[in-house]
């Protein structure tokens, strides 16, 4: 039968078209679609890589971050710590140096106070006793021998008062 | 489903067949019958000239078979016509086909030529000797087939060159549209197929293989347009499939390793199955030949059984034609359903068998560039070629 004899023109221009289209592909059309192929292979499975590889160390740096974050509020609270304890020992310190000063303030001026009061009294005891002289030497006007031993005597009978106040 | 699908339409085709065959014998006209059964029939003049009685088979083997000129749509007398090259018995010969269309006989220098209606030579360009005999010259003409080859290669060339210009000057960017489909399809082929069955033998055999691949998808895919410049059965005529797995063959044996011919002229079996009656490498020597015959008639005869129930499913209606408009309507209305079913199948099957052919040649290939330092593991080795071996025998 016809169709299971081949021709013998159909096999001739049959074997001589594809051997051109074959050595025609196989020269230029071939190569540059399996080198594409090949190379855009390989840069997806390098571009996988790479993220997997990227997503590896984010994940470490997110670790690592995590940690030094932790650590960070650690010592922060440490720190805080510590600032409250300092913060009450300075306030402790100021207010025993504010109360020792104030202490020490309090008896220089008792000390001036009481040497004020001396001065004072020096002084009034003095007046007191021009006063007294005068008032004895107006009452001894008459009598004026105004001489020491009356003038001795007001001032024995002032500290006689004196040591009754 | 396909072996439903098959069986359905088997007997599409008994029907198609019984009812002509019951109308040629009520016709009386006893020659009918007769080329029914033997296509050599001798009275075939007779037939030609009734218009109902027509033969279906036929028209089958006319569409499918080559021709000198390529049919035009709506017309079946003219024909595109083709130069005829024939080396005849004093030279050479070039003329239009169209000179010896219908019949005629055409004389082109001392020689008559014409096409013969029957005999031996039926449908081929014969030369006329002065006592009346006839002869086959040797015939190179540029028939339906070898134009459709043409249009073919010159598609496959402008599927595959566009892409590595567009590589070049694109780099790595991906071809959008046609290109990229394109780019997916030689990827598939290329990477799951050929990458993993020959690794890194691949880029030894890929271009052979993908050439393969898209001569023989891209021939299927014309054969189903129907009108020109496809409808040609290119990949149903086993002039086409034998040079494709010739070429197979060829590449196969030639860079064929050592090992390769050392596990057919001296195979790892027991020493009385190869001498002194070389059983085996008997055996072996014969498998290297049943598989390039296995790729020839399996992808012709596929595709060929396609061509034939379109054709069979198209006839149908000129059958019912005579039985009155009921029947041709419904038998139309059937008819066009189950072609416009069967030529989506095909584009699938067109799709399949390319696949198919390339993987098998594919696996051939591969088999004959095993290494010696795979053969540690004899039992395993010969087992794996066992199940490689399988698509052979299937389909």
């Amino acid at each position: 039968m016809e169709l299971f004899t081949p021709d013998f023109g159909l096999v001739f221009w049959m074997f001589l078209a594809f051997a051109i289209l074959f050595l025609l592909l196989w020269k230029k059309g071939w190569p540059a679609i399996m080198n594409m192929i090949d190379k855009r292979a390989d840069l997806i499975d390098k571009g996988v890589e790479y993220a997997q590889q990227a997503k590896d160390q984010l994940d470490k740096a997110r670790q690592s971050a995590d940690r030094i974050l932790a650590e960070a509020r650690h010592r922060q609270a440490d720190i805080l710590r510590e600032a409250d304890h300092m913060k009450d020992q300075i306030v402790e310190q100021a207010r025993q140096e504010a109360r020792s000063a104030a202490q020490k303030e309090i008896d220089s001026a008792r000390v001036a106070i009481a040497q004020e009061r001396k001065e004072a009294e020096k002084q009034f005891r003095d007046q007191v006793s021009l006063f007294a002289l005068d008032i004895a030497s107006k009452v001894t006007r008459r009598d004026l021998s105004g001489d020491k031993a009356q003038s001795k005597l007001v001032t024995d009978l002032l500290d006689e008062i004196e040591n009754k106040n | 489903m396909m072996k439903r699908l098959s069986t359905i339409l088997a007997s599409l085709l008994v029907a198609v067949v019984a009812p002509a065959a019951v109308t040629a014998v009520d016709n009386a006209v006893a020659d009918t019958a007769v080329s029914v059964m033997a296509p050599a029939g001798t009275a075939h003049a007779g037939h030609h000239e009734a218009e109902e009685d027509f033969n279906p088979k036929d028209i089958i083997f006319e569409h499918l078979g080559d021709g000198y000129g390529w049919e035009v749509p709506f017309n079946h007398h003219r024909r595109i016509p083709l130069p005829v090259i024939v080396w005849g018995s004093d030279g050479l010969h070039v003329f239009s086909s169209s000179r010896v269309a219908h019949g005629t006989t055409y004389r082109d220098g001392n020689i008559d030529f014409k096409i013969a209606t029957d005999g031996e030579y039926k449908g081929k360009l014969v030369e006329i000797k002065p006592d009346g005999s006839v002869s086959r010259p040797f015939d190179i003409s540029i028939t339906k087939n070898v134009l459709a080859i043409l249009f073919t290669v010159i598609l496959v060339i402008l599927c595959v060159m566009p892409l590595g210009k567009w590589y070049s000057r694109k780099g790595y960017a991906a071809p959008r549209g046609f290109k990229g489909a394109l780019e997916a399809l030689y990827e598939f082929i290329y990477v799951s197929l050929i990458k993993a069955t020959l690794r890194d033998q691949a880029r030894r055999f890929a271009p052979y293989l993908l050439t393969v691949f898209m001569f023989i998808f891209i021939a299927n895919l014309m054969g189903l347009i129907v009108v020109f410049p496809g409808g040609a059965n290119l990949t149903g005529n086993i002039a086409i499939t034998l040079v494709l797995a010739l070429i197979t063959f060829l590449i196969t044996n030639i860079f064929g390793t050592r090992h390769y011919w050392k596990e057919i002229l001296w195979p790892d079996v027991p020493l009385w199955l190869k001498f002194p009656l070389p059983i085996m490498p008997v055996i072996e020597i014969f498998g290297m030949f049943t598989k390039p015959a296995a790729l020839t008639v399996r992808l012709f005869a596929n595709m060929m059984g396609g061509h034939i129930i379109v054709i069979s499913l198209t006839l149908i209606i000129f059958i019912f034609a005579k039985m009155g408009v009921a029947a041709l309507s419904g038998a139309t209305v059937v008819s066009m359903i189950f072609q416009v079913f069967m030529l989506l199948i095909d584009v699938l099957v067109s799709f399949i068998q390319a696949y198919v052919f390339t993987m098998l040649s594919t696996i051939f290939i591969s088999l004959a560039q095993e290494r010696e330092h795979e053969n540690h593991v004899k039992e395993d080795h010969s087992g794996a070629a066992g199940t490689v071996r399988m698509p052979d025998t299937a389909n």
